[in-house]
């Protein structure tokens, strides 16, 4: 009997391997992204179209998840391009080989800013965004407060107990706004920093949508759920989504940014490491940075495009804009001490 | 039992051993010096310590409720009995994403409680606490009400006829006899809340942690593989060493008991007293298991025309790829699969263990078939996808894996339910078939095929629950275009807005009436004694 249903077994998986080369063809290009991938179904028809190659998308968790699985799969990768790695992760994909080099076309109208391993070519900037507190403005209206307009302005007694972030160790805006606070304070000052903040009544919980979407008081699903905090750690693109989703509509954005308080947000795209179709993913990389693609995406990432020339939508301009003066942080130097810093981060605010 | 030695060798201990070497091993030498770091940071303690006494508490206070109940299911006959039994168990099944969020719901901001008396016990132990005996209150209820029901009362009786006292009675005649099923029980408590990790990561917040979550955190998020592997190998031996005593102790009160149809030994209750005893269970049951049930399906239901139940329909395009309507589908698949593979491992093994001349080795073999309980879903799920993605095993990309990771949690179920059953069977009848000539193969269909055939179904109903339910594992293989019910609710639930969560609700709910009516199929099954099932 052992021996019958073994046999069964065997049958059965070799059954299953047989279906799975679907990834491997030629005609099929498979994208493998985090969840929040989203491009409007006829830009992506266009580029079926004309290259002839049928795109496949495997959504893999929150993006932090995303490059995780990808490093660990990268012996047989589940697809051919990999979208979705920010430069707050981008030298953990480096370091483990998760890339090969591929100079998209294209790429020399990527804004200088944006350019990383320009020797190698092994990822290829594809949008841009800030992380950033952004407030309620209906609050501080009706309290008769000036919202806060930098990292200073958060320790500071009247915005006490208003400010809830996300955990540095498990999200990625968390991790931004401990990055900011980074840049802004130096590796000797931003532990004094948090101290302060922490003795400021500061809020941390595990995710963007737990703070944004249920602590936050200004955002529409925080509302609902009876969110008591003003100042939520998010991004400058909050405010047009908060109008773009609304129904009916508002005149202005129901929340604001501060913008002394952001860090800059660079999100890359590569091609796997032992791809199987090169070809098709070469071709796939070529169409992120087309204008087609880098204006399609703004509405459906909430992000900012990388070449130049490319527009953004009018929402994005009439309720938001980029931060003028962003923090930022070299990726070697995430690199050296993102860890180490989590690490003290969660001893200092969580424990 | 060949063959469950190699389903376990090649499906959970190459895959587990291969990740954990993946993070102990740098440039091919082992970095064995971690394990001590690791042990030693005081963040690891903390996890450590605050995984063990929410254990501790949780088991104590699961078998404090779910014992009078699994009294009461076993003894007593009252209309709706077999439904509410069906019922106590649909918490068990449903994935742990969607207990969180009942709970929160009912006792986080906004919910229930905080609505009626300004109560809110989310960044409280209490709401993981409660959830905790929300889901394993069927555990002890079927292991320990399934063996309870099947004692001859007669035996008792007999002993008071002697002059015991009603309670010497029952701690010499009842107690004894229970002993291994509430120990069995009191472990897979114990287990699934040594091992929690959606409750405690949803209503946990960043301060809880279990080893489980912390597990889930490093490897998933951090990136450290090598913590996750420690604390991998941690847990591995913590469980290991329960299971091991639990062995031991179960081995050394296992008796041969003269089991009945369950059929002859309820009875109506009789006098105030017993009234009281099941008012007060199902009162018990109403406030713990169904109220927060209920929240589930009114969040589902709160929107125009069924509305979230209609988008569920729609190709979104964005969060699922497919319909989210399709993932109910892909469940039921995967779950009969699993159940399969694990009823026909599960079976062959506990076939295996009860044999007279079983030597010490195989019976060692039973605690080891637990382990897959206590190793982190997300270690077997990462281990999978590292492991087995070469040929001759290449099954990364293909769904049997998937089925494959269910059946692995589901096999120590079918173990557990089968093995005191089996083990229960008095050798002497098989003796006495064989003696009248029947071959081995008859006294199994005569004689121990009726006995178990009960088990078997609880078994296979469990193994096909779990299957529905899991999570870990699954939402590390499932491929995304292709995902289980519970995969489909947590992605939903990962998205702002109203309508992703209404549909996260919807989804909940029909995986809950899913649930339901197998179990309610298993329970007429289970009380046909016509049918050869």
């Amino acid at each position: 009997m052992a021996a019958a249903v073994g046999l069964g077994l065997l049958t059965l998986s070799a059954c299953g391997s047989s279906g799975s080369g679907s990834g491997g063809d030629s005609k099929t290009v498979t994208l493998v992204s985090h969840d929040s991938w989203a491009v409007s179904k006829s830009v992506l028809k266009d580029f079926e179209k004309q290259s002839g190659y049928t795109v496949k998308v495997l959504k893999d968790g929150d993006a932090g998840q995303a490059v995780n699985k990808a490093i660990l799969t990268k012996d047989n990768p589940q697809g051919d391009v990999f979208f979705g790695v920010d430069n707050t992760l981008l030298s953990r994909a480096l370091d483990n080989g998760l890339f090969q080099s591929y100079d998209a076309k294209g790429s020399a109208l990527v804004k200088p800013e944006y350019r990383v391993d320009q020797t190698k070519h092994r990822v290829t900037p594809i949008d841009t965004g800030d992380i950033c507190v952004n407030y309620d403005k209906a609050y501080f209206s009706k309290h008769k407060l000036t919202p806060p307009t930098s990292f200073a302005d958060l320790v500071k007694p009247e915005y006490k107990n208003l400010l809830v972030t996300e955990n540095a160790a498990t999200s990625s805006p968390g991790l931004g706004f401990l990055l900011g606070s980074a840049a802004q304070y130096g590796d000797d000052g931003w532990q004094g920093y948090w101290k302060k903040l922490k003795a400021n009544g500061v809020k941390v919980v595990d995710g963007w949508e737990q703070a944004y979407d249920q602590e936050f008081s200004g955002s529409a699903g925080g509302k609902k759920a009876g969110g008591d905090r003003p100042l939520v750690v998010s991004y400058a693109s909050s405010p047009p989504a908060e109008v773009i989703y609304a129904d009916p509509k508002p005149t202005t954005a129901p929340t604001g940014v501060s913008y002394g308080t952001c860090f800059r947000q660079t999100e890359y795209a590569g091609l796997l490491s032992n791809a199987k179709n090169t070809k098709g993913g070469k071709a796939f990389l070529d169409f992120l940075l087309t204008k087609e693609f880098q204006q399609d995406m703004p509405l459906n990432m909430f992000v900012y495009p990388v070449i130049q020339g490319a527009q953004v939508p009018q929402e994005f301009v009439k309720y938001g804009r980029q931060a003028p003066d962003p923090e930022t942080m070299a990726p070697a130097k995430i690199a050296a001490d993102r860890d180490q810093w989590v690490k003290s981060w969660t001893s200092l605010v969580l424990k | 039992m060949a063959l469950p030695v190699a389903f376990f060798a090649v499906f959970f201990a190459y895959p587990v051993a291969a990740i954990v070497a993946r993070g102990l091993k740098v440039d091919g030498t082992w970095q064995l010096g971690r394990i001590w770091d690791v042990l030693v940071e005081s963040d690891i303690r903390h996890v450590l310590w605050f995984t063990t006494w929410q254990a501790l508490a949780s088991t104590a206070l699961t078998l404090l409720i779910a014992l009078p109940g699994a009294y009461v299911f076993a003894r007593f006959d009252f209309p709706g009995r077999h439904v509410l039994r069906a019922v106590v168990t649909v918490p068990f099944v449903l994935p742990t994403v969607v207990v969180g969020t009942a709970f929160l719901a009912l006792v986080g901001r906004g919910g229930l409680l905080d609505d009626l008396w300004g109560v809110r016990l989310d960044t409280t132990v209490w709401a993981i606490l409660l959830a905790h005996v929300f889901f394993n209150y069927a555990v002890v209820v079927r292991t320990v009400g399934g063996l309870w029901a099947q004692l001859d009362p007669r035996q008792e009786e007999a002993a008071r006829m002697l002059g015991a006292s009603r309670l010497r009675a029952w701690r010499t005649v009842t107690l004894p006899a229970l002993g291994p099923a509430v120990a069995a029980a009191a472990l897979m408590v114990f287990l699934f809340t040594f091992t929690s990790f959606g409750v405690v990561q949803i209503l946990g917040g960043p301060t809880f942690s279990t080893l489980e979550v912390e597990i889930y955190r490093q490897t998933s998020e951090v990136f450290d593989l090598s913590t996750a592997a420690v604390l991998t190998i941690v847990q591995f031996v913590a469980v290991g060493a329960i299971l091991a005593v639990h062995a031991w102790t179960v081995r050394r009160r296992e008796s041969a008991l003269r089991l009945v149809d369950p059929a002859v030994t309820v009875r109506r209750p009789r006098g105030a007293g017993q009234w009281t005893l099941l008012a007060g269970v199902v009162a018990s049951i109403a406030v713990l298991l169904l109220l927060p049930l209920a929240v589930l399906v009114q969040r589902s239901l709160d929107t125009a025309d069924f509305g979230y139940y209609r988008a569920l329909t729609h190709d979104d395009g964005g969060t699922l790829l497919v319909p989210p309507i399709a993932a109910i589908g892909n469940s039921l698949e995967y779950a009969v699969a699993a159940t399969a593979i694990a009823v026909v491992i599960g079976g062959l093994a506990a076939a295996a263990l009860t044999r007279r001349d079983a030597g010490r080795l195989v019976r060692g073999f039973d605690a080891l078939l637990m382990l897959p309980l206590g190793v982190s879903a997300v270690t077997v799920g990462f281990g999978f996808l590292i492991a087995l993605d070469k040929p001759p095993l290449d099954l990364r990309s293909s769904w049997i894996l998937v089925p494959l990771a269910q059946a692995l949690v589901g096999v120590p179920f079918v173990v557990r339910t089968m093995l005191p059953v089996l083990r229960a069977v008095d050798g002497r009848l098989r003796e006495a078939a064989a003696v009248l000539g029947a071959s081995p193969w008859r006294v199994w269909r005569e004689v121990d095929l009726p006995l178990v055939r009960r088990a078997l179904l609880i078994a296979a109903g469990f193994a096909f629950a779990v299957s529905l339910g899991e999570f870990g594992a699954t939402v590390f293989i499932a491929r995304p275009d292709n995902p289980t019910l519970p995969v489909a609710v947590a992605r939903l639930l990962s998205r702002p807005g109203d309508l992703n969560y209404g549909q996260a609700m919807a989804l909940s709910t029909i995986l809950m009436v899913v649930c339901a009516v197998a179990l309610l199929v298993l329970e007429r099954l289970r009380t046909d004694r016509t049918g050869e099932f």
